[in-house]
C-alpha cells in the first residue's frame, strides 16, 4: 500500500506537476495563436518572440523594481511587472501590425504570404530582444521558492518519497485559469468579444453587418499581447528566460494550437495539456515509479525512458503528424488547414 | 436613389460588369434579372463595397459611395444579402440577429468593464426587437437554434431578418428564393412587401423566378454580359426582343407567338 502511494507521489511530483505547469504555459501561447489564425487568418510565427519580448520588459522592470526595493512579498516581483510587459507589446504588436500586416490585409494577401510576413516580423522581434537583453540565460525569480517543500511534504505524510510545488508553478496554474476564465467570458459574453467571433467565423457577412474590420483587428492583438506576455512571464519564471528558448517554443505552441483545432480557443487550451503531458511523459524516466509498483525481483535495470529529453521536440512533431493524419481539423473542430 | 454610371469590374481579361450605367428609383422595388453570368452578383458587390470597381461611378443620394467598404456603407443605410446564404454558424439565430447593429456600446473596452448597466439595458432592447423580427418571419421557434443547423429557406429567412435590425435605405437581395419552397417564397415575398410598404426600403432583388419578380417587382432590369440590356415593367421586359433572346428564350416568344395566332 506504501509503495502504491509513493509512486503515486513520484508520478505527481516528476510528471503531473510540471505537466500542468507546462501545458498552462503551452495553453496560454496556443491561444495568442489560435485567435490570430481565428480573427486575422494567418499563422503567426512572431508569437513565439513576442512572448520573448514581453518576457525581457517584464524582466527589466521587474529589475527596476528590485533595484527600488519593492517587492510583491511571498509572490514574484514579476508579477507587478506584468501590466508593464502588456501595455509595451500592445504597443509593439499594434505597431507591427500598422507597419506591416495592415498593408498587406489591404491589398488582401494570401495566408501563405502572411505567414513569411510574420517570419520577417519574427526575425527583426529576435534580434530585437537578444539587442536589448542579450541572448543569455537571465533568471528573474524572487518571492518563495516553494509553496510545499519536500521535507515538510515527507514529515506530514510519513512517506519516503516528497512532493514539492514550486510557487510559481502554483502562480501558472491559478494565473492561467483566471486568463482563460476571463478570455471565455470576454469572447462570449460582451459584444468587442462577439464581433471578434463573428468576423472569425464568416469574414463578409460581419463586414456587411457593420462590423469595423480595423476595430476586431485592433482588439485582438491586444488580447494576444495579453496572452504572450503573460504565457512568457509564467515559463521565464518556472524555467528561466533564454531568447531562443522562446524562439522554440514556437514549435510545441503550434503543434497545440493545431492539435486541438486551429481557430479553437478551447482546442488550443486541450491541445497544450496534449502535448506537456505527452512531452513529459514519454521523456521521463519511468524507473523509479515501476520499481514501487512491481514485485522486486521484477524492477527494472535501465532508466525506462521512452526518449531523452533532448527528443521532446520530436513529441510535439509526432503528435502533430498523427492528428494531422487522422483528423485534419484537430481534436475540436476547427478551421481545417 | 442609387445612380451607377458607366460601372466596369474587370477580373483579369474577364468583363464581370461591362459598362452598366442604371438608376433605382427611392421606394421601388426593383428586380434584377439576367442569364447566368450576366455581372448581376458582381454589380452587387461592386455597389456593396465587396470589390472596386474598375471605372465608373456609384452615387447614393447624390453622395459618392464608389468603393467605400461594406462597414461604411451599413452605416449609410447600405445593405445586402448573400446568394447563398451567409450565418454566424457558432451563434443562435437571435445572436445572429443581435450582431447587427454597430456601434453598440459594449464595443468600447472601457464599457466591457464599466458600463455594465448600460450594455444591460441596450442588451434586453436589442433581444426584444430581435424576438420581434423572428415573430415576423416566423420563425420564433428557433431563436434558440445554432444558425449552423437550421434549413437553408430558415437561412435566408434569417438574411431578410438581418437587415430589419436596422434602419436600411437600401437593401440588395441576391436570389432571396434560391432554393426555397413555394411557401417559403410566399412569406420572404409578403415581408418584402411589407417592408417597403411600412418601413420605405428601397428593395433591389436579384432573381430567376418570373412569378415572384412578377409579383413584387416595380420596374424590372435585365442585365446581359455585363451591360443593361432593357428596364421597364415585367410586361414590358417580357416583349422585348433582345431580352428574349438572351435570357428568356426562343420557347417563349414561340408560345407568346401561338397565343397570338
Amino acid at each position: 500500500m506504501m509503495d502504491i502511494l509513493n509512486a503515486l507521489v513520484v508520478l505527481a511530483n516528476f510528471v503531473m506537476i510540471p505537466a500542468v505547469a507546462y501545458g498552462s504555459q503551452l495553453a496560454l501561447g496556443a491561444l495568442g495563436v489560435t485567435l490570430v489564425y481565428g480573427v486575422l487568418r494567418f499563422s503567426n510565427f512572431a508569437h513565439g518572440d513576442t512572448m520573448a519580448f514581453g518576457t525581457m520588459v517584464v524582466i527589466l522592470v521587474t529589475w527596476w523594481f528590485q533595484s527600488m526595493g519593492i517587492s510583491f512579498g511571498p509572490l514574484p516581483t514579476a508579477l507587478l511587472a506584468l501590466p508593464f510587459g502588456i501595455a509595451a507589446t500592445a504597443v509593439l504588436v499594434i505597431g507591427s501590425d500598422r507597419m506591416v500586416y495592415r498593408f498587406y490585409r489591404q491589398t488582401k494577401s494570401e495566408p501563405v504570404v502572411f505567414l513569411i510576413v510574420s517570419l520577417g516580423v519574427m526575425f527583426v522581434l529576435n534580434g530585437l530582444v537578444r539587442f536589448i537583453i542579450g541572448p543569455n540565460d537571465q533568471s528573474f525569480s524572487d518571492g518563495e521558492r516553494f509553496i510545499i517543500k519536500v521535507g515538510d511534504f515527507k514529515k506530514m505524510t510519513g512517506l519516503d518519497e516528497g512532493l514539492a510545488i514550486k510557487t510559481t508553478q502554483g502562480i501558472t496554474v491559478v494565473t492561467a485559469i483566471v486568463v482563460v476564465a476571463a478570455l471565455f467570458w470576454f469572447l462570449n459574453k460582451t459584444r468587442t468579444g462577439k464581433s471578434m467571433r463573428a468576423f472569425s467565423d464568416n469574414e463578409d457577412l460581419a463586414l456587411l453587418s457593420g462590423i469595423n474590420p480595423e476595430r476586431v483587428v485592433f482588439y485582438t492583438w491586444l488580447i494576444v499581447a495579453a496572452l504572450a506576455t503573460i504565457a512568457g512571464t509564467l515559463y521565464g519564471l518556472d524555467k528561466s528566460f533564454k531568447p531562443f528558448v522562446y524562439f522554440q517554443l514556437l514549435l510545441p505552441i503550434f503543434a497545440a494550437a493545431i492539435v486541438g483545432g486551429l481557430g479553437n480557443p478551447l482546442g488550443a487550451i486541450a491541445g497544450g495539456f496534449v502535448i506537456a503531458f505527452s512531452e513529459v511523459t514519454i521523456t521521463y524516466a519511468w524507473k523509479k515509479v515501476i520499481t514501487y509498483v512491481v514485485p522486486e525481483t521484477w524492477a527494472p535495470d535501465g532508466l525506462v525512458q521512452l526518449l531523452s529529453t533532448e527528443y521532446k521536440f520530436a513529441v510535439s512533431f509526432m503528435i502533430l503528424v498523427i492528428v494531422l493524419l487522422i483528423k485534419p481539423t484537430g481534436l475540436f473542430k476547427g478551421k481545417s488547414l | 436613389m442609387i445612380k451607377v454610371q458607366n460601372l466596369h469590374k474587370h477580373f483579369g481579361g474577364f468583363h464581370a460588369v461591362d459598362g452598366a450605367t442604371l438608376e433605382i428609383q427611392q421606394g421601388s422595388i426593383t428586380g434584377l434579372i439576367g442569364p447566368n453570368g450576366a455581372g448581376k452578383t458582381t454589380l452587387f458587390n461592386v455597389i456593396a463595397g465587396v470589390h472596386a470597381p474598375t471605372s465608373g461611378k456609384v452615387m447614393l443620394q447624390d453622395q459618392d459611395i464608389t468603393g467605400l467598404p461594406p462597414h461604411e456603407l451599413f452605416h449609410r443605410g447600405v445593405l445586402r444579402t448573400f446568394q447563398i446564404a451567409h450565418e454566424f454558424g457558432s451563434m443562435t439565430c437571435r445572436e445572429n440577429l443581435m450582431m447587427v447593429p454597430a456601434g453598440q456600446s459594449g464595443e468600447t473596452l472601457w464599457n466591457t468593464w464599466f458600463g455594465r448597466k448600460r450594455i444591460a439595458d441596450e442588451e434586453r432592447a436589442l433581444r426584444a426587437k430581435a424576438d420581434e423580427v423572428l415573430e415576423f418571419l416566423t420563425i420564433s421557434h428557433l431563436a434558440d437554434h445554432k444558425a449552423g443547423q437550421v434549413s437553408g429557406g430558415q437561412k435566408k429567412l434569417l438574411e431578410l431578418g438581418r437587415t430589419m435590425m436596422v434602419d436600411a435605405k437600401i437593401v440588395f437581395l441576391d436570389e432571396v428564393g434560391a432554393g426555397v419552397n413555394r411557401t417559403l417564397l410566399n412569406t420572404i415575398g409578403d415581408a418584402i412587401l411589407r417592408l417597403n410598404k411600412e418601413r420605405g426600403y428601397t428593395f433591389v432583388v436579384i432573381e430567376h423566378d418570373m412569378d415572384f419578380i412578377g409579383r413584387i417587382c416595380d420596374p424590372v432590369i435585365c442585365m446581359a454580359e455585363g451591360k443593361v440590356l432593357a428596364q421597364g415593367t415585367l410586361a414590358e421586359i417580357k416583349a422585348n426582343e433582345q431580352v428574349i433572346e438572351a435570357y428568356l428564350g426562343t420557347g417563349l416568344k414561340n408560345k407568346q407567338k401561338e397565343n397570338a395566332e
